[in-house]
């Protein structure tokens, strides 16, 4: 039950960011290019998403516990280190190069397209590699 | 330089309505398995990092974001836009955002929409510092190079 719910999340999940326009690349740099033909549709993603999921947010929190799973997983942590700004700034930068953000990267995966092959290999690659550097310092 | 024949649309109400999507099946995993819907963390996991009991739900997640993208392609194709074709753009672009998003714990939704939605001090700073990067990456690439 709880793979099926997290399926049926992915399916929606994508739709919605077909329907947002988030699989557009060049409408994502357009977004990002405030200095030219500036297009803020994407802020719009972000403030529908945001405007469900937040009162969702608040209800679960209320509620403390999940329907399926014994308890609501959420991030603790609170300080602000350079691993999180340096690696929110490198993905800004890989996010203006590119147009491709995780998500509509995955779901764009299925179209074949080359450069969504291209950014898609890199892109499981730097995480991969991230996965490799922290297993060495563990060790 | 880009080489953009038509610029996209101004589309407030589709990008809407795809936001809500997006919110509604980041509240159904909250609701129903007690997780954040993070695509970069629900992927890392599956790259390693995640305990073996804790890898099918990230599988089931992330095979439905490509039924779901099977599905646009098939019922509406015109969802996939054009991409970059540098492939310096495409494969720098792709290493970044790999690295950076597991670096920093996150990406568009993990900080962008459920972090922010939980008023979380470390998203709402990985948020605004990923945006100016990406807006200041534009600038520089297509305006004082393009």
């Amino acid at each position: 039950m709880l793979r099926l719910v997290a399926f049926l999340s992915g399916v929606i999940f994508a739709l919605g960011l077909g329907l947002g326009g988030m699989t557009q690349p060049h409408k994502v740099i357009a977004f990002l290019d405030l200095a030219g033909r500036w297009d803020p549709s994407l802020a719009f993603v972000m403030a529908g998403a945001i405007a469900v999921y937040l009162p969702a947010y608040r209800l679960m929190k209320r509620r403390g516990r999940p329907l399926l799973a014994p308890t609501l997983e959420l991030p603790t942590r609170t300080e602000l280190d350079a691993p999180l700004l340096a690696g929110a700034a490198l993905f800004g930068i890989g996010w203006g190069l590119s147009g491709f953000c995780p998500g509509p990267a995955l779901v764009s995966l299925t179209t074949l397209a080359v450069p969504a092959l291209v950014f898609g290999a890199a892109m499981l690659a730097g995480m991969g590699l991230h996965t490799l550097v922290q297993r060495r310092g563990a060790r | 330089m880009l080489d953009i024949a038509s610029p996209p649309e101004f589309t407030p109400l589709a990008s809407t309505l795809g936001g809500m999507m997006i919110g509604a099946a980041a509240a159904l995993l909250l609701a129903f398995n007690g997780r954040i819907a993070g695509i970069s963390g629900i992927v890392g996991g599956l790259l390693g990092g995640a305990p073996r009991s804790d890898r099918s739900w990230r599988a089931m997640f992330v095979a439905g974001l490509l039924g779901g993208g099977l599905l646009l392609g098939w019922w509406w194709p015109a969802a996939f836009g054009p991409a970059p074709d540098a492939w310096l753009r495409l494969v720098a672009g792709g290493l970044c955002v790999g690295l950076g998003t597991r670096l920093g714990s996150g990406c568009t939704s993990g900080h962008g929409v459920c972090g922010i939605s939980r008023l979380s001090p470390r998203s709402l700073a990985a948020t605004a510092t990923f945006m100016a990067c990406g807006f200041l990456t534009v600038f520089v690439v297509d305006h004082l190079l393009g």
